[in-house]
């Protein structure tokens, strides 16, 4: 199997989370795995991403080659646009429709999600709304991650297991806050897109 | 032993760690930091009591590392690569002091400037140093040399220069442990006139460091790390250093129809370049970074047929990927298409960040006197010159805000603000200070504190509590040292100080002081600045 995914957002959306937990499954797995990461200016609103590769066979580069990304997860919809120089034809595009608005010249949201819906292999969920559902508004990352997971050739419980790694030392109570917003992110797209 | 999941940087403070190294020495700077914050934060380390306090700046670093070689132990300093040039007095002599206990340095270059000024390459200071130079693959290739390189170190009498880039330093894979070393006893070097660089003494050493080139030479062209592949279609040949070998390999996952010398450690390995290029046509030289074995093969006479960065079958700048290595070797073209309606996000100071607030006075304040006089420097601050604030002119290497206004002081610009961050000015702007104290130079230095090394991620500051007793001690009149909280309400009286401070004809500090907000949650820093009674002030 191989799985190329760009992870995009905006510096403090939890981009780092989410990579961590796939690496971690992957790990579970006994995949192969390499992950490139942008760091240092990332806390100041800037746009951040990752390069996240994981294989079955030995991986070389890195970077992911333009139009061969399987998946772009975003957490944030004008970053998910971004990145599609890396989409390649058959990859899915899935990200929140929650704008994360720090600049003055952010485009028209309806443009923005009416380019996104134009896309062939295109998932846009309120990621935040379904967070806040489930009573825990900072999870919205991990909805994504939940929601991006149908297209991630692993075991789903391999995911929850990278949570149970990565959230462990915070607690059980913050490990099953994360599971629940994993799956409700899973269940969403279950129920609304026909995959 | 199991893999661990790592960052190239932790990947070489794990092998530190393990190959019994007693000390690290840094300064922050992307993307080398996270190398000193993952020993930080080991148990083995702290169990070994492995020294791992952050240094003023990368100078310091480079010459108590050399001390402890000089006491028998393994020490390593890690740095960003303009760090290079602020170590390169101790870096460039300690090449000729050789060393007792091993050293290795390792320099993070940032091709394509992700978050620097330039992107120089510290393959050329290796190499004027005479050091040999490792440039890994990968993460596991930067552990195993860094775990082997302590002990190359001490049989060569050399550091090594070990050269990553910002792709290797904050990329993750698995990474195979080795086990733990003892770390050395402490012992003096057995020559004990080997650190004393006095003329008649280095004449010596250094003809010896010459002598053993022939011997580093050799040890490249025997190295596990360097590779001679062979390949069937001989119309070109590739040479790929570093991580370059991932994108060539990247294009070709049936293996690479061309013969492939993979270069990871330097000098470059003679014998092995000249196989290439007698049996290729051409030869591809594949770099991330300047072409620094490209035009040493191609030469001033260009009479080899050499492409790369040189001849534009690559970039000449930034850093390489697979699409581009791709198009060199077949010529197959690749677009880049962003939907319009994307807009760039660039960073921005924080939300209420006390520089702000600085800034905004400073502006008011400096609005009689018009534009274009206020000199900054590197830090979360220089983000300064950007709308809305466009509140500095310049920034060019950590330090110069206060020595160039002071030239351009000297020159009639009067008066000239310098803009510094806590961090920086002990990193190198109180010896500029110290320049203008001694002339009284009208200068306004503005000292942004915010108890932090902002921009790189909240390391600990070194000019903690200090600032107003160096400026002192360093001959700054008390009454022309202010302190001010930068927030909204006090706006007025800051706008008050900086216009007192600015008719002023004589050297003067302000220190705006807020706590960076990012660091709030750092329990440890809250409490220290609570006992230093910091943010008592009127
Ligand atoms: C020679 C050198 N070393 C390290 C760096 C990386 N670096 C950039 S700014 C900075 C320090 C910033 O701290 P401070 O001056 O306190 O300002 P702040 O970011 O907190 O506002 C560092 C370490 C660099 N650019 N140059
Ligand atoms: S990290 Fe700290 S110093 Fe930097 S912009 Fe944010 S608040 Fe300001």
């Amino acid at each position: 199997m191989k799985t190329d995914i760009i992870i995009a957002g905006v510096g403090g959306q939890g981009i780092v989370s989410i990579a961590a937990t796939i690496g971690m499954a992957a790990l579970h797995e006994n995949l192969n795995l390499k992950q490139s990461e942008i760091h240092g200016m990332s806390q100041r609103g800037g746009d951040v991403s990752s390069n996240m590769r994981i294989s079955s066979n030995e991986i070389a580069s890195d970077l992911i080659p333009y139009g061969q990304a399987d998946l772009i997860l975003s957490i944030e919809p004008m970053e998910s646009l971004r990145y599609l120089p890396y989409l390649s034809k058959t990859g899915w595009l899935v990200t929140n429709s929650a704008p994360f608005i720090n600049i003055n010249n952010y485009p028209e949201l309806d443009d923005v999600v009416a380019k996104i819906k134009s896309l062939p292999h295109n998932v846009i969920i309120n990621a935040d709304a379904i967070a806040a559902d489930i009573g825990s508004r900072r999870s919205s990352n991990i909805v994504m991650l939940g929601a991006a997971s149908h297209f991630i050739d692993m075991n789903f419980d391999s995911l929850k297991e990278g949570l149970r790694q990565i959230f462990g030392r915070k607690g059980d109570a913050v490990v099953d806050a994360n599971i629940k917003a994993l799956e409700a992110g899973r269940k969403y797209v279950a129920d609304n897109y026909k995959l | 032993m199991s893999k661990l999941l790592l960052l190239g940087d932790e990947a070489i403070a794990q092998a530190a760690i393990d190959a019994g190294m007693s000390g690290m020495y840094a300064y922050p700077g992307t993307p080398s930091t996270e190398i000193m914050e993952y020993i930080q934060h080991s148990k083995l380390a702290k169990e070994y009591k492995i020294h791992s306090d952050w240094s003023t700046n990368e100078k310091t670093a480079m010459e108590t590392a050399l001390g402890m070689s000089y006491a028998g132990k393994r020490s390593m300093v890690a740095m960003k690569h303009v760090g290079l040039n602020v170590a390169a007095d101790a870096f460039v002599n300690s090449s000729i002091t050789g060393v007792n206990g091993g050293i290795i340095v390792v320099v993070a270059d940032d091709p394509s400037m992700h978050s620097s000024q330039n992107e120089q390459d510290s393959r050329f200071y290796g190499k004027f140093s005479l050091m040999p130079i490792m440039e890994p693959k990968n993460q596991q290739e930067a552990y195993d040399m860094v775990y082997e390189g302590f002990e190359m170190s001490e049989k060569l009498n050399v550091p090594i220069l070990l050269r990553i880039t910002t792709r290797l330093a904050h990329s993750r894979a698995g990474v195979e442990r080795k086990e733990v070393q003892k770390h050395n006893k402490l012992i003096l070097p057995k020559n004990p006139t080997q650190f004393v660089l006095l003329p008649s003494i280095a004449k010596v050493q250094y003809k010896e460091l010459l002598d053993n080139q022939a011997e580093f030479i050799r040890l490249s062209e025997e190295s596990k790390y360097n590779t001679y592949t062979d390949g069937t279609d001989k119309k070109l040949g590739v040479i790929a250093c570093g991580i370059s070998i991932n994108y060539l390999n990247e294009n070709y996952p049936e293996g690479v129809p061309f013969p492939v010398l993979k270069i990871s450690q330097y000098p470059i390995p003679k014998k092995l370049v000249e196989k290439i290029m007698a049996e290729c046509d051409e030869v591809l030289v594949l770099e991330d970074g300047y072409p620094f074995v490209e035009e040493q093969i191609k030469g001033v006479l260009e009479n080899e047929p050499i492409k790369g960065r040189l001849d534009g079958s690559l970039p000449r700048d930034g850093e390489l990927n697979p699409n581009i290595v791709k198009r060199a070797i077949t010529g197959e073209q690749f677009e880049i298409t962003i939907p319009e309606i994307v807009e760039g996000r660039p960073p921005a100071l924080c939300k209420g960040c006390g520089h702000i607030d600085a800034y905004q006075a400073l502006n008011m304040a400096l609005n009689k006197y018009g534009k274009g006089r206020v000199f900054s420097d590197i830090g979360c601050y220089t983000l300064g010159a950007l709308e809305p604030y466009n509140a500095i002119n310049t920034c060019v290497d950590m330090g110069a805000s206060i020595t160039m206004a002071k030239g351009a002081a000297d020159a009639g610009l009067v008066p000239s603000v310098a803009v510094i961050g806590d961090s920086t000015f002990t990193h190198s702007g109180m010896t500029g200070l110290l320049d203008a104290v001694i002339e009284n130079t009208p200068i306004v230095v503005l000292i942004s504190d915010n108890y932090t090394t902002g921009m790189t991620g909240g390391q600990d500051s070194h000019a903690l509590g200090r600032i107003e007793k160096i400026c002192e001690g360093l001959g700054v009149l008390p009454e022309h040292i202010r302190v001010f909280n930068p927030i909204a309400k006090n706006m007025d009286k800051m706008v008050a100080i900086l216009e007192e401070e600015l008719a002023y004809d004589g050297i003067s500090v302000v220190i705006p002081r807020r706590q960076c907000v990012q660091t709030m949650r750092n329990k440890e820093l809250v409490a220290k600045v609570k006992e230093l009674k910091l943010n008592d002030f009127e």
